[in-house]
């Protein structure tokens, strides 16, 4: 079955990218450094949800998992939103790199110039404008490459029931996890932690990802209890629930372990250098939401979401995936805020619109690749085993 | 009150033990137990196994773990003998707490884990001297036995039940 995308889907995304527009013109005419970081947060945000949907789908096919076969039209439509995230990041950088990234500044790195920093010029080798271009070009450009591959053979699967396209989505996870374990740590590094050009966190790629995982998951639960709603996907049912649920639970967690390690080791160690990354955190009136992103990432999932019947319930699991979609946008913008418009920061129209624009965005394109295929694969190997899942 | 005799059925594979439960649960004859070398898949809602209280006895162990690590570090840490480790604030717990995660954590686990295995080990009588409940020696290696509860109304029944479902012995 296919989904069909109903006028009400269409004007919701086409009213929320309309407050997006606006809240963007908006933005840039009152506080266009504000705007730019906003854009920036948004972003990196629904970047992460999308490169997390085809992350998901390899990992399936690399350990040739069997459960998930009934819901990876999902994950894998999610991932159709990455062409849009590069382009904006391109803008982004382009237009407004010189003012997010300290080090894009050529006078750092003059031994001449009263702005010299020696600290900065030592990281010139990774840290410049050329390379990090290529490596922008060289991340999307083989996440939408292999985004691309895993949908062609996953729809060419639908049409003819043969195995190889099972066997080349293996050989392609094999390679894309390869290249997501690389990427995913130096984009995190180029996009979040170049914005603090002295601070380095050896833990930062990993805290990424794990923000990344659970937000995409968060998205996957979302979508999925959306279609069961409208009578989609009816295949899918409480032990499919269960395990994303178990995803979204055990990752909350994960990531409030890197989170934890990351602060505690510079919170005890106290090394001025190190420890201005969270001084920047806990000043400017950020310390109410550095506190509540623990709380509301960590305690909120952990408690509604650690019972067993809780993960197999639709209400409480979309209860638990709605918090964390916001938490996890909250730790994304206390990852650029801070260190890029300081105390110019707010929580308004601006922030609230542009997001809305951005989740209208990704609502219209998802919907629509969601409904170029079927919902539910046709002929894919584990889906006889998928549909009899029982945990 | 009927007199209650127990009858014990030694099954040669799993589908034939699954397909007698079935029947047996149609008739809402009571299964008293099922021993088998593996874990047979859906067998616990045919022959009424309630849920497990595993995971309350869980977290009311790792809540055990860690109430008694933080008391431990407050004793020794800002009650008995106050330290001064590195400059950091050492007069409240709250103020010291991130440093206290790690222990705290390290100790949920512990009394969880370890006192979850014994709860387990205690409910399964499986503890060391205990000799094993097994009503035949060899459901340990390749066969599936099954015990169920007759009257001497019903055993007739059940005797038919287990024969044409495939038990290889009834006894």
């Amino acid at each position: 079955m296919k989904y069909t995308v109903t006028k009400n889907n269409k004007m919701i995304a086409i009213i929320m990218m309309a407050v997006g527009v606006l809240a963007i013109a908006y933005g840039f005419m009152t506080n266009p450094n504000r705007q730019w970081a906003n854009l920036l947060v948004d972003n990196f945000y629904f970047m992460a949800i999308a490169l997390c949907g085809t992350f998901f789908v390899a990992v399936q096919y690399m350990a040739q998992a069997g459960w998930s076969a009934v819901v990876k039209r999902v994950p894998e439509a999610m991932g159709q939103f990455l062409p849009v995230s590069a382009v904006v990041m391109f803008i982004i950088f382009i237009f407004h790199g010189h003012d997010l990234y300290h080090w894009t500044h050529k006078e750092l790195f003059d031994p001449a110039s009263p702005e010299y920093d020696k600290i900065i010029a030592g990281k010139a080798g990774y840290l410049n404008t050329p390379f990090f271009l290529i490596r922008m070009v060289l991340c999307f450009g083989l996440w939408i490459l292999f985004t691309r591959m895993f949908r062609k053979e996953s729809i060419a699967e639908d049409l003819d029931s043969s195995f190889k396209h099972f066997d080349k989505s293996i050989t392609l996870a094999a390679a894309f996890l390869v290249i997501f374990a690389v990427s995913s740590s130096t984009s995190a590094w180029d996009f979040l932690m170049s914005i603090d050009t002295h601070w380095f966190s050896t833990m930062f790629g990993w805290y990424t990802f794990a923000g990344l995982f659970v937000s995409g998951m968060s998205v996957t639960i979302l979508l999925i209890l959306y279609l069961k709603n409208k009578g989609y996907m009816q295949e899918v049912n409480e032990n499919h629930l269960h395990d994303v649920g178990k995803f979204l639970f055990g990752f909350s967690i994960f990531w409030t372990y890197l989170w934890f390690c990351q602060f505690m080791l510079i919170w005890y160690a106290n090394l001025p250098e190190e420890v201005y990354y969270f001084q920047e955190r806990w000043e400017h009136g950020y310390k109410t939401l550095f506190i509540l992103n623990f709380f509301i990432n960590f305690i909120m999932p952990f408690l509604v979401l650690m019972a067993r019947d809780t993960k197999r319930n639709k209400k409480f699991l979309f209860v638990g995936a709605a918090i964390v979609f916001c938490g996890h946008w909250l730790d994304v913008f206390l990852m650029v805020m801070p260190g890029t418009v300081k105390a110019e920061w707010g929580i308004g129209i601006i922030e609230i619109g542009t997001f809305l624009g951005f989740l209208g965005l990704f609502i219209w394109i998802v919907f629509h690749s969601l409904a170029k295929a079927n919902v539910v694969p046709k002929h894919h190997p584990m889906l006889n085993e998928s549909l009899r899942h029982h945990i | 009150m009927a007199n209650f005799k127990l009858v014990l059925a030694i099954f040669d594979d799993e589908q034939p033990l699954l397909a007698a439960a079935r029947r047996l649960k149609e008739k809402h004859i009571k299964v008293k137990d099922v021993f088998s070398p593996f874990p047979i898949h859906g067998i616990d809602g045919l022959i009424g196994v309630p849920r497990t209280r595993l995971a309350i006895c869980a977290f009311i162990y790792g809540a055990t773990g860690m109430s008694l690590a933080l008391l431990m570090m407050w004793y020794m840490m800002l009650h008995d003998w106050q330290i001064n480790i590195g400059g950091k604030p050492n007069f409240a717990l709250y103020q010291n707490l991130p440093a206290f995660i790690p222990v705290t954590f390290e100790s949920t686990v512990l009394c969880a884990a370890h006192l979850m295995f014994w709860t387990y080990a205690f409910r399964s009588k499986l503890l060391p001297g205990v000799v094993a409940a097994t009503p035949d020696p060899r459901v340990t290696d390749n066969k599936f036995a099954m015990q169920v509860w007759a009257t001497d109304q019903t055993e007739g029944e059940i005797q038919t039940i287990l024969k044409e479902t495939g038990a290889s012995e009834i006894r």
